[in-house]
């Protein structure tokens, strides 16, 4: 059979408007099985909500290393994060997992430190958490969106979806990210029957505790903390307490020249120590 | 038209018929017990008792043939959108979207729920990688 130039065009075009068509009218069947109705969920009565979760850390509020040790405790049981140790007892640096941890004042803000600061606020050691980011490198690079921001700006990880790449943890400028070299399972003493563990070869972090939030409860780590301690809160709601302490008093972030935008405050001088 | 070698491509034939059907022919006399998965926990016992029926998120028919589509969806609508509450299409009651502190609470026997199946069927999807199963008695005498 031959052809002409034209006769193929038509016949081309042609076809082309009956495939296109067929694809519109086959896709258009939404049901339970693609998807949940939006009318069907939704979130808890007493679910704590806010446009911009923010926490403050108040370091003049932690004297003792229980202080801390209670605090990463709190989060890393309710979490069922591993403890990989090594057989003298210290931690295996090489598959630590880490939710929440303390950092010296010159790793916590590099750059910022001086040769005649305070020893004592030299030596101190700060918590450090995944900072939640308002501008996420670690969502920039995920290539399977297991990393994403929710709408209450909370930097969360579907465990789902992660493939193990690690190109979060080269992202982050914090080290917020740990990878499970390991299956964790065996590290983990006390597990918390109402929380997952995770499985050999995905990345995880803190996650400003979005199962507890949404049963209307505080981050463990901020009930576990002092007095004060750490606070918690909606950065966008102008009455909420974090808010006041960040427009009233002097606080610092992590790296935030890097324009990440971290939401950890940090109040650094104390009354305590000058 | 004439067929060479007709002994040997019958004997060939037969080999080969012999080999496909093997899976057959190997089964043949054994017992393949059916799946019977149970729903008797004390919990869904409770729930009979009170509301005068035995109820799931969705009815039996539908959670029997899509229960992973469902549970795929909650999965999402959990941690992607930050949803917890399921209102059932079946029965309108609201319902906990976890497979932990929901599926699980009521279907406490993982073996003879979950397993039964997956077992026969030979599907093996990787909840309990990360998930904590419920304990069961029988885990404790091994």
């Amino acid at each position: 059979m031959s052809m002409d130039r034209r006769q193929f065009l038509k016949i081309a075009g042609i076809s082309s408007i009956l495939g296109f068509g067929a694809s519109v009218v086959s896709t258009a069947q939404p049901s339970l099985l693609t998807g949940l109705d939006p009318a069907q969920v939704d979130k808890n009565k007493e679910a704590l909500l806010a446009k911009r979760w923010a926490m403050v850390v108040d370091m003049s509020k932690f004297k003792t290393d229980d202080d801390y040790k209670k605090v990463i405790d709190a989060c890393h049981l309710t979490h069922n994060v591993p403890d990989f140790r090594n057989a003298d007892g210290s931690v295996d640096k090489k598959f630590e997992i880490k939710w929440i941890w303390t950092a010296a004042y010159e790793r916590a803000f590099p750059g910022q430190d001086n040769k005649y600061m305070n020893e004592h606020l030299k030596e101190m050691p700060f918590l450090v958490a995944c900072n939640h980011c308002d501008n996420p490198p670690c969502v920039r690079v995920c290539p399977t969106k297991a990393t994403f921001k929710l709408p209450n700006g909370i930097t969360m990880q579907d465990e789902h979806r992660c493939i193990g790449c690690r190109f979060c943890m080269a992202a982050c400028p914090y080290g917020s990210r740990s990878f499970n070299w390991r299956d964790p399972r065996p590290a983990i003493k006390s597990e918390n029957k109402e929380y997952p563990t995770r499985a050999k070869g995905v990345v995880e972090k803190c996650t400003f505790c979005t199962e507890r939030l949404a049963v209307g409860k505080l981050p463990a780590c901020v009930e576990a903390a002092p007095k004060g301690g750490l606070i918690f809160g909606d950065l966008e709601d102008p009455n909420s307490e974090v808010r006041k302490i960040v427009t009233n008093q002097y606080t610092i972030r992590r790296k935030s020249d890097l324009g990440t935008g971290p939401g950890i405050y940090y109040i650094v001088g104390g009354s305590d120590h000058a | 038209m004439k067929l060479y070698d007709v002994g040997k491509i019958f004997i060939g034939i037969l080999v080969f018929a012999a080999i496909a059907a093997f899976p057959f022919y190997y089964n043949i006399g054994r017992v393949n017990a059916k799946p019977e998965p149970k729903v008797d926990t004390p919990v869904i016992q409770e729930w009979e008792k009170q509301y005068g029926k035995k109820e799931c998120v969705e009815s039996k028919e539908f959670m029997r043939a899509e229960h992973m589509q469902l549970l795929n969806n909650w999965r999402d609508m959990v941690v992607r959108q930050d949803n917890r509450g399921y209102l059932s299409s079946a029965n309108h009651k609201r319902f906990n979207m976890s497979l932990q502190n929901g599926c699980m609470n009521c279907h406490s026997n993982k073996k003879k729920f979950c397993d039964e199946c997956h077992t026969y069927l030979s599907v093996a999807p990787y909840c309990w990688d990360c998930h904590i199963q419920p304990k069961e008695k029988e885990e404790k005498k091994s």
